[in-house]
């Protein structure tokens, strides 16, 4: 009774700061009218809802049945998922899994965060042991700079390489009129002096050394909405539907202490079992677009390396090569990325719609210059979890 | 103010005070005997997993590669590594305490000599020629020590880079 499964609607606020204007009940009811309207579906044709934030971010612990009015869940079945900053990919794994069972055929997938409403390093401290590791880490930016100091010291990479991945994703934010952070400034210089400009600029101020503000994405509040529907619905409802070629998840350790700080084997494994199910043997090569879960600077050197798209330390070459670029071989994060936008349950779920308007056509300013046949969506969470989604153009056999 | 005529209104929010609930966490009896060792004894151990061998600090009782229970405690040495680090500058309030941590601090997860994680800690030192990856580090411990992991007041960057000797040298695949 399994089926085929495809992305055919997508819809997402625009990224701010602070959204006072609605409630997070009204924020979500936007999010799934633009994914609605994009489908042209009623929410009377929606079967399931998958719905996911990080709970205490808000201080609201029964989101599914809170947020009802907004989803459109009313007298419908829901499912809350919260995974950390996988939840957004988590919960479009969550809505396939629900159409692939051939259990539902239209499935709505959201992902919202408000983290104007608390404080999100407080919040994301939370997340670790509070015995051996809360007292002593300082939230996401610390996790994240320790992270940083690893792979510089294993690979040599200075700051400017860092700069480089930051550069590569406000200047394609600059595309996306849904982004948080668009640096007009940027618009129309070169790269190698937007580099120089943040490595030497006073107010570009550290955080947690060794990294920067530049090196950090932004706290955002902004939903977002995908639907899925079954192979029986999906030509009908979609012209080109993204369909769902394979999901992977790995979760490791919830002690950063036990991590094998050398790589990231969550990302490492979930990478293989997803291209192993679609026959990819050269992910550089076969995949024509990543909407990567890169939350901060280095990700987008050591995470790529994870991956598989090159070797260790290889990472930076690809960058400074312009591989990665919107007209290079393998262009990452069209939209901006996570760099440039980060509402935390929602920013998986962007990753998979970015992913998705890519294939379908939708893309806008941010729309490659070629055929995209392949796009691959992940999610980091945790510790150092991860979600992959590789999305195609053709139906899967 | 609102002003109907215009449709315009000052947005606001609510916010939810000054809230408290305390939690109490359980360590199981293994991470209560690494508290109580260090606390009267300052002396460190670690949990052994009867099926990698890996050794666990802080030690808990369920090695999760294996799936196996763990009994053994090995005592691992007051000295290690830094395997990672940063000196945090950004100012926050810390949710265990309510209060600001103090900034610059180090911090780092280090791995003490016989044990395959690492503990995440303070370090005595915000200079970043010292805070690196591979640098030795000692445990300085409370005068006054209650049965917390802040019993351990920091550790101390010391000048000695010799490997570490009692690790098992096992890598996670």
């Amino acid at each position: 009774m399994g089926k085929r499964a495809a992305i055919v609607g997508f819809g997402q606020t625009k990224g701010s700061s602070s959204r006072k204007d609605v409630n997070g009940i009204e924020m979500i009811h936007e999010a799934v009218s633009a994914a609605l309207a994009d489908a042209e579906l009623g929410i009377e044709d929606i079967d399931a809802v998958v719905i996911g934030n990080m709970d205490h971010f808000e201080g609201i612990n029964y989101v599914d049945m809170w947020s009802v009015e907004g989803s459109g869940g009313v007298m419908k079945p829901i499912i809350k998922v919260t995974t950390g900053g996988t939840t957004g990919t988590t919960v479009a794994m969550c809505a396939y899994y629900h159409v692939a069972s051939g259990l539902f055929d239209r499935v709505l997938a959201i992902g919202w965060e408000k983290n104007s409403e608390s404080d999100t390093t407080g919040a994301i401290i939370t997340a670790y042991d509070p015995i051996w590791e809360r007292p002593n880490m300082a939230g996401a930016i610390g996790g994240l700079a320790v992270d940083a100091s690893r792979y510089m010291h294993d690979h040599g990479v200075t700051e400017r390489d860092g700069a480089r991945v930051t550069v590569r994703d406000r200047l394609n934010a600059l595309n996306n009129p849904y982004a948080h952070l668009r640096q007009e400034w940027m618009r129309g210089k070169d790269v190698a002096t937007l580099v120089d400009l943040l490595v030497s600029s006073e107010e570009n101020q550290v955080l947690a050394y060794p990294l920067r503000m530049s090196d950090l994405c932004p706290r955002t509040d902004a939903a977002a909405a995908l639907i899925f529907a079954s192979e029986d619905v999906a030509e009908t409802i979609a012209p080109v539907p993204a369909w769902v070629l394979a999901v992977a998840n790995r979760h490791n350790t919830v002690y950063y202490g036990d991590l094998d700080w050398s790589l990231n084997e969550t990302l490492e494994a979930a990478s293989r079992q997803a291209f192993a199910k679609v026959g990819i043997r050269e992910p550089l090569k076969e995949i024509d677009v990543c909407e990567l879960y890169l939350p901060y600077s280095y990700a987008g050197l050591a995470w790529i390396e994870s991956i598989g798209f090159c070797g260790p330390g290889e990472g930076r070459r690809l960058l400074w090569d312009g591989v990665t670029d919107m007209d290079g071989e393998i262009p990452m994060n069209p939209s901006g990325g996570v760099m440039s936008s980060n509402p935390i349950g929602a920013t998986g779920v962007i990753r998979v719609g970015e992913a998705a308007i890519q294939i379908m056509g939708k893309a806008g300013l941010r729309q490659l210059n070629r055929d995209v046949k392949i796009a691959m969506a992940t999610g980091f969470g945790g510790c150092y979890w991860a979600d992959v989604l590789l999305l195609g153009k053709n139906k899967p056999l | 103010m609102a002003d109907r005529k215009t449709g315009q209104t000052e947005l606001l929010y609510v916010t939810s005070g000054d809230m408290y609930q305390p939690y109490s966490y359980s360590l199981g009896r293994l991470g209560a005997e690494f508290l109580n060792t260090i606390k009267e004894e300052k002396r460190f151990l670690g949990a052994r997993c009867p099926g990698c061998n890996r050794v666990y600090v802080p030690p808990r009782s369920v090695c999760g590669r294996c799936h196996m229970k763990m009994e053994e405690l090995v005592p691992v040495s007051d000295e290690g590594e830094i395997v990672a680090c940063a000196i945090i500058e950004f100012g926050f309030v810390d949710p265990n305490t309510g209060i600001a941590r103090p900034v610059p601090y180090g911090t780092a997860f280090i791995r003490l000599d016989g044990a395959d994680t690492a503990l995440p800690h303070f370090l005595d030192s915000v200079d970043r020629e010292k805070v690196k990856v591979g640098a030795r580090v000692k445990a300085v411990f409370e005068e006054t020590r209650t049965g917390k992991i802040m019993d351990i007041k920091h550790f101390a960057l010391i000048d000695q880079y010799r490997r570490p000797g009692g690790s098992n040298g096992f890598s996670v695949e």
